[in-house]
C-alpha cells in the first residue's frame, strides 16, 4: 500500500528517497509550466537560461495525435528528466528535439522548438547538421558491429571532427570507460558487457562534441551497479552538456534531475489517446509539492 | 455438459498419432533428398571414374584442346569458358544487384518496395532460354555497334544475359541481409548526424556484409552451372581465350551438346559428360561451402 502525499508537505516527508541533484536547488528563479496546466505558475528556484523552448509542440503518427500541446523550457547546462507512464510519448517529445522523428515514414510535428533562436522544426533547418548539435543515446545500446575505437571515430569523421587518437582517448575518459578498454580499442564492440556498451555509446555522442545529449532510459537495460555509474556520468556531463533524459525510474529522476517534465496521457473528443504535458519543475517541487494531482499519484505509486 | 476427461484424452491419443506421422513423412522426404543426392554423385563418380580410364587425369586437367572427336580431352577450354562467363556476369550483377538491394531496403518507400520486389523475383524466376534469345536477339546486335565485326556467338552477352539472370539472387538476397540489420543500429547513426548514404554505406552495408558476399557467392556459382542462356549465346566451339569477344563452349553448353547428340552409351565422349560434370559439381560444392563458411565465420548476431 501506498500513502497518498499531501502536496503540501516536505521533501523530506516524500514517500519516495529523494537526493535532489546538487545545486539543482540553488539555481535562481522561476519557469512557466506547461499550457496543459493552466494557473500553474510557480515560485521555484529556477534553472538558468534556456537552451531550448518548446512551443505548443505536438507530434502526429498518421491519424494519431501522440502528443499535443507541449510548451516548456529545458535549461541549459542541465539535467532534464522526462517522466510518465508508458505510452504517454516521452520518446516520441523526446524524438522532437533531434528530428528523429523526420525518419519515421508518416510521422509530423507541429508547434515550435526554440533552439537558441530558431525553430529546429523549420524546413531550413538540416536535420542532419542538427543531430551532430544534438546527440542521442537510445534505451538499448546500439555499438556498431565495428571495434571499439571505429565506433567512436564514425561519428567524429561524419562530422567534420579529425578523429585523433587523443580524442578517442578523451571521449571515453568522459564516458567512465577508458580504464576498462584501454588496452583493446582494436576489441569488437559486441564484447563489451551491456553497460560497458551503454558507455560506449554515450562516448560515441560525446565525441561529435554536440551541446545536447538526449537519452532515452539510457539505464534501462542495466543492473543498478551499471545504472549508478551512468548516472554519475550524467552529473558530471551536466556540467558541460544540456542533457534531456527519459527514465521510469522515480529515484533516477530524483537523483540525477534539475528539472523535471511530467507527462501523462489524456483522451481526446475523439477518442484518440494523446500525451500531453502535465507539470514541469524543478526537481524539488515536483518532488516534495506537485501541483497537479496526476503528477503527485504518479510519483507516488498509485499510477503508472 | 460434456464429460471432462475422455474425450480430451483420445484426442491427445490422436494428436500423438498425427504427430508422428508428420514426423515419418518429414523423415521419409528428408532421406529421400539425401539419398538422391548421393545416388547422383555415385553415378558422376562411377561414369566419370570410367572415362578416367581412358584418359589420364592428368590430361584432362592439364591439356588445352577439348576435340572428344579427336580424342583431345583438355578441359580447359570449357572450364576457362565457364569462368569467363561467371565473371562477366559477376561484374553485371553485383553493382545491380547491390544497388538495387540498397535501394530497396535502405531508401526506397515501403509501398514501392512492396511492387519492386516480386518483380525483381519475376525475373529470376524467367526460363533461361528465353534469355538466351534475348541475348541473340537484342544483346549481341546492341553489342555489334560498339564492336563492329562481333559475331553471333560470343562470352560477353552471355555474360551480360546470365548477369541479368543472377541479378536478382544477389538483390534478394542482400536485401533480406541488409533488413536484417537492426533499426537501433541505424538510428545510432543518423543520431550521429550521418547522412542516409552514409548510414547504407557505412553501417547497414558492413554490418550484412556476411549475407552480401554470401549472396554474391552463391549467385556466381549459379552463374556457372547456368545452361541454356550460355549454350544459345556463347556458342558450341570449345574455345581457351580470356577475350569476351570471342565465342567460347562452356562445361554446361558441352553437356547439352553431347547429351542431345548421337553420341552412344559407352563411347568416350558419353563418359566425358560424367566427367565434366563431375568437374562442374565439385565446382559449385566448393564456392556454395565457401558461401556458408563466410556466413559462419562473420555472421554477426544481433541481440
Ligand atoms: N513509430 C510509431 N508509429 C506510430 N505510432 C507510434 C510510433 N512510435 C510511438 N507511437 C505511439 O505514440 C504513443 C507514444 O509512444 P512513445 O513511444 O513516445 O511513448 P513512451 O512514453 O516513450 O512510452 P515508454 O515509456 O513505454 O517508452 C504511443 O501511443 C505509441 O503507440
Ligand atoms: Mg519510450
Amino acid at each position: 500500500m501506498t500513502t497518498n502525499v499531501d502536496p503540501e508537505k516536505t521533501a523530506k516527508d516524500s514517500p519516495i528517497e529523494i537526493h535532489l541533484a546538487a545545486g539543482a536547488a540553488d539555481r535562481g528563479a522561476s519557469q512557466q509550466a506547461s499550457g496543459a496546466q493552466p494557473g500553474a505558475t510557480s515560485s521555484e528556484p529556477s534553472l538558468g537560461p534556456p537552451i531550448f523552448r518548446l512551443q505548443d509542440m505536438g507530434v502526429w503518427y498518421g491519424k494519431h495525435h501522440a502528443v499535443r500541446g507541449v510548451t516548456m523550457d529545458v535549461p541549459r547546462n542541465a539535467i532534464t528528466a522526462l517522466i510518465g507512464p508508458s505510452g504517454c510519448g516521452k520518446s516520441t517529445a523526446l524524438r522532437c528535439l533531434n528530428r528523429m522523428n523526420d525518419l519515421i515514414p508518416g510521422a509530423r510535428v507541429e508547434g515550435r522548438v526554440l533552439f537558441g533562436d530558431e525553430d529546429l522544426l523549420s524546413s531550413d533547418v538540416d536535420p542532419v547538421d542538427l543531430r551532430g548539435r544534438i546527440g542521442m543515446v537510445f534505451q538499448k545500446p546500439n555499438p556498431f558491429p565495428k571495434s571499439i575505437k571505429d565506433n567512436l571515430e564514425f561519428g567524429m569523421k561524419v562530422n567534420g571532427i579529425k578523429p585523433t587518437a587523443e580524442r578517442v582517448e578523451q571521449a571515453l575518459v568522459d564516458a567512465a570507460l577508458w580504464d576498462e578498454v584501454k588496452d583493446r580499442l582494436k576489441a569488437e564492440a559486441f564484447s563489451l558487457s551491456g553497460g560497458q556498451q551503454q558507455r560506449l555509446c554515450i562516448a560515441r555522442a560525446i565525441a561529435v562534441e554536440p551541446e545536447v545529449i538526449l537519452m532515452d532510459e539510457p539505464c534501462s537495460a542495466l543492473d543498478p551497479i551499471a545504472t549508478l555509474a551512468i548516472e554519475d556520468l550524467m552529473k558530471n556531463l551536466a556540467e558541460r552538456y544540456t542533457l534531456v533524459v527519459v527514465t521510469h525510474n522515480m529515484q533516477q529522476a530524483a537523483r540525477i534531475s534539475d528539472q523535471v517534465a511530467f507527462m501523462t496521457v489524456e483522451g481526446t473528443a475523439e477518442g484518440d489517446r494523446t500525451g500531453v504535458l502535465a507539470e514541469v519543475g524543478t526537481a524539488r517541487q515536483i518532488f516534495s509539492a506537485p501541483k497537479d494531482p496526476r503528477t503527485e499519484a504518479y510519483i507516488t505509486g498509485r499510477v503508472g | 455438459m460434456t464429460p471432462p476427461d475422455r474425450p480430451r484424452a483420445r484426442r491427445s491419443a490422436r494428436g500423438r498419432f498425427g504427430e508422428k506421422a508428420v514426423l515419418l513423412a518429414l523423415a521419409a522426404a528428408a532421406t529421400i533428398s539425401v539419398l538422391v543426392t548421393v545416388g547422383i554423385v555415385v553415378v558422376l563418380v562411377e561414369e566419370g571414374a570410367l572415362f578416367f580410364t581412358d584418359v589420364p587425369i592428368t590430361e584432362f586437367f592439364t591439356g588445352t584442346q577439348w576435340f572428344p572427336l579427336e580424342g583431345k580431352f583438355g578441359v580447359l577450354p570449357l572450364l576457362n569458358a565457364s569462368i569467363v562467363i561467371a565473371l562477366i556476369a559477376a561484374v553485371v550483377a553485383v553493382p545491380l544487384g547491390l544497388g538495387s538491394a540498397i535501394y530497396l531496403s535502405e531508401y526506397a518507400p515501403e509501398r514501392l518496395r512492396r511492387v519492386v520486389k516480386p518483380v525483381l523475383e519475376i525475373l529470376a524466376g524467367m526460363p533461361t532460354i528465353v534469355l538466351g534469345f534475348f541475348a541473340l536477339d537484342a544483346v549481341t546486335p546492341a553489342l555489334q555497334m560498339v564492336f563492329p565485326g562481333l559475331g553471333l556467338y560470343n562470352a560477353l552477352a552471355a555474360g551480360i544475359v546470365v548477369g541479368l539472370l543472377i541479378t536478382p539472387l544477389i538483390s534478394s538476397l542482400s536485401e533480406d541481409a541488409m533488413r536484417a540489420v537492426p533499426n537501433s543500429m541505424r538510428e545510432g547513426a543518423f543520431g550521429l548526424g550521418a547522412t542516409r548514404r552514409v548510414v547504407s554505406l557505412r553501417v547497414v552495408v558492413p554490418a550484412a556484409l556476411s549475407g552480401i558476399v554470401a549472396s554474391i557467392v552463391l549467385a556466381i556459382s549459379r552463374a556457372i552451372g547456368e545452361t541454356m542462356a550460355v549454350t544459345l549465346a556463347a556458342g558450341t566451339i570449345p574455345n581457351l581465350s580470356w577475350n569476351p569477344l570471342e565465342g567460347m563452349q562452356t562445361i554446361t553448353a558441352y553437356i547439352v551438346q553431347v547429351s542431345k547428340g548421337e553420341a552412344t552409351r559407352g563411347s568416350l565422349q558419353y563418359d566425358s559428360i560424367f566427367a565434366v560434370g563431375l568437374l562442374l559439381f565439385v565446382v559449385t560444392l566448393v564456392i556454395n561451402i565457401i558461401a556458408v563458411r563466410i556466413v559462419r565465420k562473420y555472421r554477426t548476431v544481433y541481440q
